[in-house]
């Protein structure tokens, strides 16, 4: 049995004054970014299934539960949500002209998406207004608590998807239009698509059903 | 701020290739050790500041038996610093602060930094060959996320009412009605943004390591070669990312029941102290149950996300101390990823007494007591490991066998409590906190001191002191085993768990020397404490100072000098063989490394 602890040598054990750094690439065909936008995007799928899950199970819970058409203005939000769903198809077109190396594309296209996400938060804060302003507080019943709470936490990340969009159209009006900037914003695009399908899923329990 | 080592970019150079570095920008040292990017660093400051929250929680924990074991009195020392109005005395209210307060500060602030924060930065990238994690800001916004979290948690002290004291487990309306307990005016709200920050921490760092995992092993590091420390924080930051939001928009309804008086948790009619909700101005008709469930789809994943790290470093420590490969390796991430996928769906145990369809408490109970068998694989694997092995007793190993013998105790009580018709018996009797006791303190403690008596000479280039070490771990075993051992009498006795005075009903009374001794064990646990305190910081300036690998162990990170300087490792590797290459006593050289350097 040889001793349980090696001591130190240091012909052995001196680190060299050089290191070279690997560029490794073990996993799956798909560029790390995104592998990690997805994983993030998963846990968002998480976190707006426990929001729609407590919905379902409050208003199933729930005896009489108000037709959402006798106290939201359906036509509006409609109009609203063909509006992001614009916004999705202009960020297609956005991420399009980025992989191409089209400045002027990718600038047309991000600045339409920017322009539809801001028209979007600015027609739901309007809403809220004219909702709260109409006595419609989030403490005045279930049917108000869930709706501030889902339809608030979806325009956050709607807020925050056209500030990131922002940002990103503001850093290429210059510098190097390369593979880097194309996949930063085909990796804004997933999230932005993101939102919009939840919007999709939100509108269709919380507006229609 | 971070040099171009740190920074590869995505899509930036070919896979495999190599760029050798001789410039070495020179860091600042808030650059170096405050707003750190290097994994080592944001590792070393997880386990730092877990490791002061593991004495904050500590202390806490000690008021807790004092007022156990003498009710009412003047406490010494900790009185004064507490609750200096009630002339030192724990008042009722407080003591119910202090028991949510412990297990929050343990769990959130203690266990899961320390082993995902401190061990999941520290050991992914140098076990997989990695020169960093995938995303080092990330990686250091995760730490600076947690910050926040722990200074708000412990804000909640300061709240008018005192700190949150609906339990860690947050119970509405308990927890989101003001007039429903003191905690709840506005300690409550403090310990929900924290909550919500530590979350977001974790968030953060379980994206990272499963990029990290997923994508920068060293070439030849299949997964199937992977060490078990690895698959165990790979398994569990996939539980936190699938596990943790929920609990996040649970907390945000909760909070938002609190602030905005929406009504997610509150039924109707309810009446707390003379005081009706919905007559108060707050929404009504919601349901209490329902953040029972959305509380524990996460927290009973969590308690894996504490147990599954843990059984990782014990493997790990257990196979370079027999000198003998682990046994049935795949088995072992095979059991568990079946305790994973089971943890999602057993969630529902906590709940057999709040009340639910019997098919349904059948269903939770079949699945609860299922996890068993991946368990006793795990255990009988370690026995097997054990068994016929050439043990060095180190203070590492010592650890990590008491990992595995404290595990069985709370494994076995655990599934005996699954058990719906026991379970309703039990329900919030001291059992349970025996249970989980030995679960949490038990085994993940122990694998976390193992953890930190085996790595350290990684981390600081020394050994820490053996028999100090020896010492610190027979006094914490011995006194570990007298604090929750008795527990267990306890709850067989009935006595019920977060009860300020139990001696109120008379049937108590002969409970009282028990919970004494139980106190005087656990003071003596904490004083223990002192061994490892002075151990940690003595070794870690004049520690025996050893190389790259002192225990003679075969995974990557040995490959590295001690401490790893920036970008890990210092010439070219490539993994050449599985984690636990152990030779029998045929061969001279009773260890194979991993890796073999390549480049000359």
């Amino acid at each position: 049995m040889t001793e349980a602890i090696t001591a130190y040598d240091p012909a052995v054990d001196a680190p060299a004054h050089h290191h070279p750094v690997y560029d490794y690439d073990s996993g799956p065909p798909v560029n790390r970014g995104k592998f990690a936008i997805w994983l993030f995007l998963a846990t968002e799928v998480m976190f707006f299934t426990g929001l729609i899950g407590a919905y379902l199970v409050i208003r199933m819970g729930t005896p009489a539960w108000p037709h959402p058409g006798e106290r939201l203005a359906v036509d509006l939000t409609a109009f609203n949500t063909f509006v992001l769903i614009w916004s999705s198809f202009c960020m297609v077109k956005g991420v399009e002209g980025a992989q191409q190396r089209d400045r002027g594309k990718l600038l047309k296209w991000l600045g339409l998406t920017v322009f539809f996400g801001a028209f979007f938060v600015s027609v739901q804060v309007f809403e809220y207004f004219q909702l709260l302003h109409h006595g419609s507080v989030p403490n005045l019943d279930l049917f108000w608590s869930t709706f501030y709470v889902m339809t608030g936490f979806h325009g956050t990340h709607v807020a925050v998807g056209v500030l990131w969009l922002f940002l990103l159209w503001l850093g290429s009006l210059r510098g190097e239009m390369d593979e880097r900037r194309a996949m930063r914003i085909e990796l804004a695009g997933l999230y932005w698509h993101f939102v919009d399908l939840v919007w999709v899923l939100l509108f269709t329990i919380v507006y229609l059903m | 701020m971070s040099s171009t080592a740190t920074t590869i970019q995505p899509g930036e150079g070919a896979p495999g290739t190599v760029h050798v570095h001789h410039d070495h920008h020179e860091l600042n040292f808030v650059q170096k050790y405050v707003f750190s990017v290097d994994h080592k660093v944001i590792g070393i400051q997880f386990m730092l500041v877990g490791l002061v929250m593991f004495v904050v929680g500590g202390l806490l924990a000690m008021a807790i038996r004092w007022q156990l074991a003498w009710p009412g009195t003047e406490m010494p020392v900790l009185g004064q610093l507490l609750y200096p109005e009630t002339g030192k005395a724990i008042s009722p209210e407080f003591y119910t602060s202090l028991f949510t307060m412990h297990g929050t500060v343990m769990i959130f602030f203690v266990i899961i930094p320390l082993l995902t924060g401190a061990f999941g930065n520290y050991l992914i990238p140098l076990m997989i060959g990695a020169p960093d994690m995938a995303f080092p800001k990330l990686n250091m916004l995760g730490f600076w996320f947690m910050i926040p979290g722990l200074i708000l948690a412990c804000m909640s002290f300061t709240a008018e009412g005192g700190a949150a004291s609906s339990g860690w487990t947050a119970y509405p309306p308990l927890s989101t009605l003001a007039q429903s307990n003191p905690g709840s005016r506005g300690g409550q709200t403090f310990w929900l943004m924290g909550l919500t920050f530590s979350g977001v921490s974790s968030m953060m760092g379980a994206v990272n390591y499963v990029t990290t995992i997923a994508k920068m092993r060293a070439p030849g590091m299949t997964l199937m070669r992977m060490p078990l420390t690895i698959w165990a924080l790979l398994i569990a930051a996939i539980l936190q990312l699938f596990a943790l939001p929920v609990l996040t928009a649970a907390s945000f309804m909760q909070l938002s029941d609190r602030v905005l008086h929406t009504g997610f948790f509150t039924p109707t009619n309810l009446v707390i102290n003379q005081v009706n909700s919905e007559a108060a101005g707050a929404a009504a008709g919601g349901q209490p149950l329902l953040w029972q469930h959305l509380f524990w789809f996460y927290s009973h994943p969590a308690v894996y996300i504490m147990v599954l790290p843990a059984m990782g470093l014990a493997s790990d420590i257990i196979a370079v101390h027999a000198r003998k490969p682990i046994f049935g390796y795949k088995p072992m991430v095979y059991s568990m990823s079946a305790i994973a996928g089971l943890g999602f769906i057993v969630w529902g145990h906590h709940m057999f007494a709040s009340g639910m369809n019997p098919a349904m408490g059948m269903t939770f109970m079949v699945a609860t007591i299922m996890i068993a068998l991946p368990s006793a694989v795990k255990v009988f694997n370690w026995l097997g490991t054990l068994w016929g092995a050439r043990i060095q007793l180190t203070t590492p190993m010592l650890n990590a066998v008491g990992f595995v013998s404290m595990f069985i105790i709370g494994g076995l009580s655990g599934i005996w409590m699954a058990a719906t018709p026991v379970d309703i018996y039990i329900h919030d009797t001291y059992i349970v906190v025996a249970h989980f006791h030995y679960v949490v303190f038990g085994g993940s403690v122990f694998a976390i001191f193992a953890g930190i008596y085996h790595w350290f000479p990684k981390m600081f280039g020394r050994l820490m002191n053996e028999t100090l070490g020896k010492i610190h771990f027979v006094g914490t075993f011995v006194f570990t085993n007298c604090v929750f051992y008795m527990m267990h009498q306890l709850g067989l006795a009935g006595l019920m768990r977060r009860t300020a005075d139990p001696y109120a009903y008379e049937v108590f009374h002969h409970l009282k020397p028990l919970n004494q001794f139980i106190s005087i064990s656990a003071f003596c646990l904490f004083a223990w404490q002192i061994f490892f305190v002075v151990n940690f910081f003595h070794s870690m300036f004049w520690g025996k100072r050893v190389g790259r690998n002192p225990w003679r162990a075969t995974t990557l990170e040995w490959t590295a000098p001690s401490p790893p300087g920036h970008g890990n490792f210092d010439y070219q590797i490539e993994v050449k063989r599985g984690p636990y290459e152990y030779a029998s006593a045929e061969v001279d050289e009773d260890f194979h490394m991993q890796a073999e350097r390549v480049d000359g």
